[in-house]
């Protein structure tokens, strides 16, 4: 295949060697079956929540609590986090280190800030004496937000490392393969944010 | 329970001198580690093997410390099974000589060790050194992420054991079922040990079953086809997936019990809105395919053990094929069959009991294959294919049992009864475990260059299969007795000749463990006689006979093309096995790393740590693990080059060795 028909959108492995680009195939659809295997995960997360809504054993309700208009917020920080982090991809794709490692900069401190969001949803809701001690149904909310959280604060390191990495090895092969499974997993979030909104927030939103 | 900072819950009172059983067993443990570190300390055998095997991404080196790992661990199973034998077989009217919290603790390591720390390793041992060879492969996609899950799986195994020197194991079973396993009704640190076991070796687990499935996908050797796939690389394909699948509920129903216990949620309790049955969903989601995933490899392993010692083809490979595939997606539809007493609506009981009986088809489908290939076949009783045979017949009895509890009104009945306990064992047993051992005796050639002792190897087999039937067998009538599972005593005087019979029958089995400690140090001693470098002791049909006993490093100096199924068979039958090339290619391997067992290490500490509620410990680990990983994303230099003169060099030694065999048989 030659270099100028394989190229597709988002990053681009070059490959001076055949077993280069055979290492890459092999590494990134092994990621795509991490992926699977954590989506999992969170489908077993999402299905006790669904399990748990009612059983609020007398505590506040999803409706009493929630904040659409906060979690709109989050979404929205969260979305644009992934449409930079496509700008990084393009910046890289097109060999402009100073670019890529501007709109991952970004994208990590868009990750950040919804981090803080969402720790500031905790700990609006803990003051109303809303914990995960409280009830079932809060334990399973919190559990499965914080899963998110806590796979976006790891998309956070991974950003970090790879900016430096960036400045350490510039863009190699390893780094391009690295930032292109990066970028995977930090699109998944975002996708897995989206069931989340859609499962937790809006139905109650609708009640 | 009062904690500390700097030890957290651990104390003086964590060291088990409140019971003299408890005390020698942990003795028996610490004695033997210490001995083997003196060992290897009086051999000065530290370098080498740091060298060639703690540090090593050597696929096939990986497998046989997994085997090794499961034949330790399978004594140590085994002797919590023997106790409590002993203890029911005299626990009549009468305490015999355990607690009741001891006995507990001993059938919840019993089942945990077997399953995870026994059965896990042993089929990924196996797979590990075979599946790649098979494939005509060099090496697994991810030979460090390989490493990795190995060592994450020693860090479990390392935490039960563990368990036994310092502080309890859990006492909820091998299935953790709360509320019993919530702090309310388990407040020690058992639960906790179990947990963190579990979800350790979890990761580890899970990051093979990625492993292989992309090895299996992506790395076989040019021209085979999915369909010119040995049929244990299907059954390992399957069981993969499985893993990929399942274990995310294992890691799910273990973390959030955690969550119950350490940060007072309320998922599984009883109060606050909890609800166990989410955990009984959750868990079998996991534990239904576990089961398969035990299973589905070792019947890979009979279909490859049957057909070379029949001296024929494998019949019906493609109908072996499609069973193994309806059996790996049936096995999710079926799990609600683990609790059909708790209460749910009749319909759903009726649907989870006839998709269960459903899986007995493709089961069955497999078994007349077995013994379609066997038909009219020239059998060799060597005894690989021995544990084949008895599989078969002994399989078909527990099948069958199995059947009669997938019906709910009869399982109402039975449901824990000793009758469970029978027909469960009645499946792994045969099932898995002889399976393992036939991989174990058939293989073995492969891997070390020598055989397997015979005569060692009979008397093992006939011990297992005679203690096997007295003791479980028993175990059925118990069940028609109404003998519940799990009891430490009991006043039925009518239930006690059975429990001796069963106690009598685990001590044949005890000897047949012992004639297989002896077959190894006989085997060993004897190796001069049974060496065959050359590597193809069975005539067998596929790849991995197609290279030296032990294999190179590089497995293949020259990737083999497949054109067709059993591939090493077809080569010989046109006159040319071994393509010898003119010249020879230098080869890339990846080098030795610490980070696998580096990430064990942290891993151990931070599942400690978090056991005995020592937190900065805890931090250090988490800190530990995560610092690994990120330090070694910035190695560079990670492979290394086997130069073309070396690789010659060791081909034309292998050459020789072929050319004199042949030349001795011709
Ligand atoms: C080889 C001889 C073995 C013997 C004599 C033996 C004996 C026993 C006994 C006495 C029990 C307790 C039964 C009760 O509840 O009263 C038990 C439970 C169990 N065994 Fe075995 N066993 C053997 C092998 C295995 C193997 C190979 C497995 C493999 C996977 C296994 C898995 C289990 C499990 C899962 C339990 C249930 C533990 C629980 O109740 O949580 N056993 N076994
Ligand atoms: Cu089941």
């Amino acid at each position: 295949m030659s270099d100028a028909t394989s190229r597709h959108p988002g990053i681009n492995l070059s490959h001076a060697r055949r077993e280069d680009e055979r290492h890459a195939e092999v590494t990134v659809f092994g990621f795509w079956v991490y992926l699977m295997s954590d989506a999992i995960i969170f489908a077993l997360l999402f299905a006790t929540y669904a399990a748990m809504v009612g059983r609020t054993a007398g505590g506040p309700s999803g409706p009493e609590l929630f904040d659409i208009a906060n979690a709109f917020v989050e979404t929205m920080v969260l979305l644009t986090s992934s449409f930079t982090f496509g700008l990084a991809a393009v910046s890289l794709k097109e060999g402009r280190v100073g670019a890529s490692q501007l709109w991952l900069g970004v994208t990590f401190i868009l990750g950040l800030a919804f981090l803080g969001l969402e720790l500031r949803e905790f700990a609006g809701l803990a003051a109303q004496n809303a914990t995960p001690q409280t009830s079932g149904f809060l334990s399973s909310f919190f559990v499965l937000l914080s899963t998110h959280g806590l796979h976006v604060l790891a998309g956070c390191i991974w950003i970090v490392v790879m900016m430096v990495q960036i400045v350490i090895f510039g863009l190699s092969r390893q780094v391009r393969s690295r930032l292109m499974r990066l970028s995977l997993f930090w699109h998944f979030l975002d996708l897995i944010w989206i069931v989340i909104f859609t499962i937790v927030y809006l139905p109650a939103v609708a009640s | 329970m009062n904690s500390s900072f700097i030890l957290g819950k651990l104390t003086f009172d964590a060291l088990p001198f409140y019971s003299v059983i408890a005390a020698s067993g942990a003795a028996v443990i610490v004695l033997g580690g210490l001995s083997v570190v003196a060992l290897i300390t009086w051999l000065e055998a530290w370098g080498t093997l740091w060298r060639n095997w703690l540090t090593t991404t050597d696929h096939k080196k990986i497998g046989i410390m997994y085997v090794v790992l499961a034949l330790v661990m399978l004594l140590r199973g085994f002797v919590d099974a023997l106790m409590m034998r002993a203890q029911q077989a005299i626990a009549m009217n009468d305490p015999g000589y355990l607690t009741p919290d001891h006995f507990q603790q001993i059938f919840s390591s019993h089942g945990t060790i077997m399953v995870f720390f026994m059965g896990m390793p042993f089929l990924f041992g196996l797979m590990n050194y075979v599946v790649p060879l098979q494939l005509g492969a060099r090496d697994v996609a991810f030979p460090l992420l390989n490493a990795i899950s190995f060592w994450l799986t020693a860090a479990g195994a390392a935490l039960v054991m563990v368990s036994l020197v310092i502080g309890v194991f859990s006492t909820g079973g091998w299935t953790g079922y709360p509320p019993y396993t919530e702090l309310s009704y388990s407040p020690t640190v058992g639960v906790d040990y179990w947990i963190m076991a579990l979800l350790i070796s979890g990761v580890g687990t899970t990051l093979s079953g990625i492993n292989f499935v992309v090895t299996i996908y992506k790395l076989r050797a040019p021209g085979m086809k999915l369909m010119h796939m040995p049929l244990f690389c299907w059954t390992a394909l399957c069981a993969n997936l499985l893993v990929i699948f399942a274990v995310p509920g294992l890691t799910v129903a273990g973390g959030l019990l955690a969550l119950d216990r350490y940060l007072g949620m309320h998922f599984f309790t009883n109060d606050g809105g909890g609800n166990v049955m989410n955990y009984a969903n959750i868990f079998w989601i996991f534990g239904h395919p576990e089961v398969y995933i035990l299973i589905l490899p070792a019947f890979g392993i009979f279909s490859s053990v049957i057909p070379t010692f029949s001296q024929k083809r494998l019949f019906g490979y493609t109908v072996l094929v499609y069973a193994t595939m309806c059996i790996a997606v049936l096995s999710f539809t079926v799990w609600l069959h683990h609790f059909f007493t708790m209460g749910a609506d009749a319909n759903v009981n009726a649907f989870f009991g006839v998709m269960t009986m459903i899986i007995a088809v493709p089961t069955g489908v497999k078994v007349y294959d077995w013994i379609l290939t066997m038909f009219r076949g020239r059998l060799l009783f060597d005894t690989p294919m021995l544990w084949s045979l008895a599989f078969i017949v002994t399989f078909v009895i527990g099948g069958m049992t199995g059947v009669i509890l997938a019906i709910p009104p009869l399982d109402y009945v039975f449901h824990n009864t000793l009758f469970l306990v029978a027909h469960f064992h009645n499946m792994l047993i045969p099932g898995m475990l002889f399976g393992l051992f036939a991989g174990y005796a058939y293989w073995f050639p492969k891997a070390t260059g020598f055989r397997l002792d015979e005569k060692w190897g009979r008397r093992a087999f006939f011990f297992w299969v005679a203690g096997f039937y007295l003791a479980f067998m028993p175990l059925y009538v118990l069940g028609f007795l109404g003998m519940s599972r799990r009891m430490a005593y009991y006043d039925q005087p009518g239930w006690q000749i059975y429990l001796i019979v069963a106690a009598f029958g685990a001590f044949l089995v005890l000897c047949g463990i012992i004639s297989q400690i002896v077959q190894l140090t006989v085997s060993i001693r004897d190796r001069a006689c049974t060496t065959d470098f050359a590597g193809d002791p069975w005539n067998a049909p596929t790849l991995e006979w197609a290279t030296s006993s032990p294999p190179p490093e590089y497995n293949f100096a020259v990737q083999p093309e497949v054109h067709s199924l059993d591939a090493f068979r077809a080569a010989k039958e046109a006159g040319c096995p071994y393509p010898w090339p003119e010249r020879y290619e230098p080869i890339e391997m990846p080098r030795n790393s610490m980070t696998g067992i580096a990430l064990g290490a942290v891993s151990f500490v931070l599942g400690f740590a978090v056991v005995w509620h020592i937190w900065w410990l805890a931090a250090l680990g988490l800190l530990g693990v995560v610092g690994t990983v990120i330090a070694r994303s910035f190695a560079t230099d990670t492979t290394r080059i086997i130069s073309a003169e070396d690789v010659a060099a060791t081909e034309t030694r292998w050459k020789t060795a072929v050319l004199a065999a042949r030349g001795a048989s011709a």
